[in-house]
Formats: C-alpha cells, sequence, structure tokens
C-alpha cells in the first residue's frame, strides 16, 4: 500500500469514526431503537473481532496458513482462560511466536 | 471529596489506566502493519477507538484493500452511536462540549458512566468525563511508546509482534464472549472467515463476516 493510500486510510477512518459518535448524541433515539438493528449490531464487533483473528493469525494473503503464529495463538488462548490480563496475553503471544519463528 | 465521588473518580481512572496501556499494542500494530510513528499516533489523536484502530491496520497488514481497511473500522465503530444515544440524555451538553463528549464516547466511558447510575446523574456524567478523557490521555501516551518501540525493533516475526496482534484482536473479543449463543457467533464467524479466504481477495473475507452477525442476529432468541 502506498504512502498516500495510508494517509487516506487514516483520514477517512478519522473522519468516519468521529462522524458516527456525533450522530449518536444528535439523533433522535427512536431512529436507532429498532430491535433487529440492536440485535445486529452487538454482534458484528463479535463476527469482526473472530474474522481479525483469523485473518491475522492463520492467513497469508488469500491462503490458511499454520505457522509460528499459531503457537502465539495458542498461548493467548490458554493465557485468556487462566484470566491473564490483556499485556500479559498479548507478549506472551509475542514471545511464544518469536521462539516458534527461530526454531523453525 | 465526597465518598460517593471519589468511589467514582477511582472507578474511573483505573479503568482509564488500564485499557491505556492497550495502547502499546496498537502503536506496536500499527508500526508491524507500515504506518509510521506520526501516522499512528495520529490514529490514537483521531480515531480514537481501539477496536476501529486495530481493524484498520489489521486489514492493512494482512495486504487488504483501503476500502476493505476503512469499513472494518467504520462498521466497528458503529456501537458508539449507540452509545452516544444512551449517554446524550444523561450528559445534557451543547456546541463544542457535545463535540468533545462524542470524541469520547467509546466502550470505557460509556460503561463507567453506566455503571455508576446507582450514584446518581451527576457520577454518571463525572464517570463519562474522567474515564473518556483518561483513557484519551493513556491510550495516546502508550501508542507513541508501542509506535516507538516497534520501529527500534525492526522484523516484526523476529519479535512476535505478527502474532501479537491477532492475540490483541483475541483479547478484545474475550470477554464479549458471556453466553453460548455469542460464543457461537465468534466460532462461527471463524469458520466462516476460513472458508471464504480463499476465494475473495485479502481483507474481504472480514468485511464478508459481519454476514454471520447480520444472520444471527436477524430473529430474536
Amino acid at each position: 500500500m502506498s504512502p498516500m493510500v495510508m494517509w487516506i486510510v487514516l483520514g477517512v477512518t478519522s473522519v468516519l469514526c468521529f462522524s458516527i459518535k456525533l450522530v449518536g448524541h444528535l439523533v433522535p433515539e427512536p431512529w436507532l431503537a429498532n430491535a433487529r438493528l440492536q440485535r445486529i449490531n452487538a454482534l458484528i464487533p463479535i463476527s469482526l473481532l473472530s474474522a481479525l483473528v483469523v485473518a491475522q493469525g492463520v492467513v497469508v494473503k488469500t491462503h490458511v496458513v499454520i505457522d509460528h503464529r499459531l503457537a502465539g495463538l495458542g498461548v493467548a488462548l490458554a493465557a485468556l482462560f487462566a484470566k491473564a490480563p490483556f499485556p500479559v496475553v498479548v507478549v506472551a503471544a509475542a514471545v511464544t511466536s518469536a521462539v516458534a519463528f527461530q526454531l523453525h | 471529596m465526597s465518598n460517593l465521588t471519589r468511589g467514582t473518580v477511582r472507578d474511573s481512572l483505573s479503568v482509564a489506566i488500564t485499557v491505556g496501556t492497550y495502547g502499546v499494542a496498537f502503536g506496536a500494530a500499527s508500526v508491524a502493519a507500515g504506518f509510521s510513528v506520526l501516522q499512528s499516533c495520529l490514529f490514537s489523536l483521531l480515531t480514537f477507538t481501539g477496536a476501529s484502530q486495530f481493524a484498520a491496520v489489521g486489514v492493512v497488514a494482512s495486504g487488504g484493500a483501503a476500502a476493505s481497511a476503512i469499513a472494518a473500522a467504520t462498521m466497528l465503530g458503529t456501537r458508539n452511536a449507540l452509545y452516544g444515544i444512551q449517554m446524550a440524555p444523561q450528559l445534557k451538553v451543547k456546541g463544542a462540549r457535545r463535540v468533545l463528549a462524542a470524541h469520547i464516547t467509546i466502550d470505557e466511558s460509556t460503561g463507567v458512566a453506566l455503571s455508576q447510575a446507582p450514584r446518581g446523574v451527576a457520577a454518571m456524567r463525572e464517570g463519562f468525563w474522567i474515564t473518556g478523557s483518561g483513557v484519551f490521555v493513556f491510550w495516546n501516551i502508550f501508542t507513541l511508546l508501542g509506535a516507538l518501540g516497534a520501529k527500534a525493533l525492526g522484523n516484526p516475526a523476529s519479535w512476535g509482534l505478527d502474532a501479537a496482534v491477532p492475540a490483541a484482536f483475541l483479547g478484545l473479543l474475550w470477554p464479549r464472549l458471556q453466553t453460548n449463543f455469542l460464543r457461537g457467533v465468534a466460532v462461527t464467524s471463524m469458520v466462516f472467515a476460513m472458508l471464504v479466504t480463499p476465494w475473495l481477495t485479502a481483507g474481504l473475507p472480514i468485511i464478508a463476516t459481519t454476514l454471520v452477525a447480520v444472520v444471527l442476529g436477524w430473529r430474536a432468541r
């Protein structure tokens, strides 16, 4: 991605994310009070974050690939089950993945 | 300072500091994705909604198009509109203060404000403003530290940064999976994302999984 496009991603994302926040403060409540819309909206972060775990953890371009990152993700999962705080989860995943990468 | 107020301040600051430190992970992920230190800091100053920021740099890192990055970030940001709807009647602000309130309308400020409801509307407002501005300060400081750190480290893979990013997403996802239905949504979304990966250009599978949310959220349960 060219530097110019990265600036565009930054700028447009910032403008849209702020606009969404402002809309919430400005629109009359009934507009977004639709029950179906709220249910779907509550699930969207879960679907997107799940897809991001996959896209970043087990995908290279358009292929599902198992590599050192999966070892890191496995440790992250174990840390989350053990109720570890967020920074511990991330660092444990990074260290595990780095070791797996060096061994490979 | 009354006891009521002290409790609100304590709740707000503890959330602000804890969540603010996650900014390290964002700063590092952003630089690993190819953004400069300046761009990474501007993301945290201007976009200022963690999951959306992670999504934008995540899609870029996975080779996705600009439109996919923007779309993923924007869709993750839509929940902030619902928070605004809940907060506006409590805050009752106009003009510049409303713009400021909108900018700090995120998971944490809304969450702390709603948790202060038993202490009254003044405590809710206090919780919203202290948490929102506190997260803003710490999130931006730690973004800078993370970005500078990642810049100094070099190759992301040799330091495990390429696994830190999906682990961060998993960490953001985890607290949301409070019922079996929600865990089912997460697993279905992951399987769906893997299945469509070979058929779509990079970045699009992330957007496509919102179909899972639409289908599973369509009917009341």
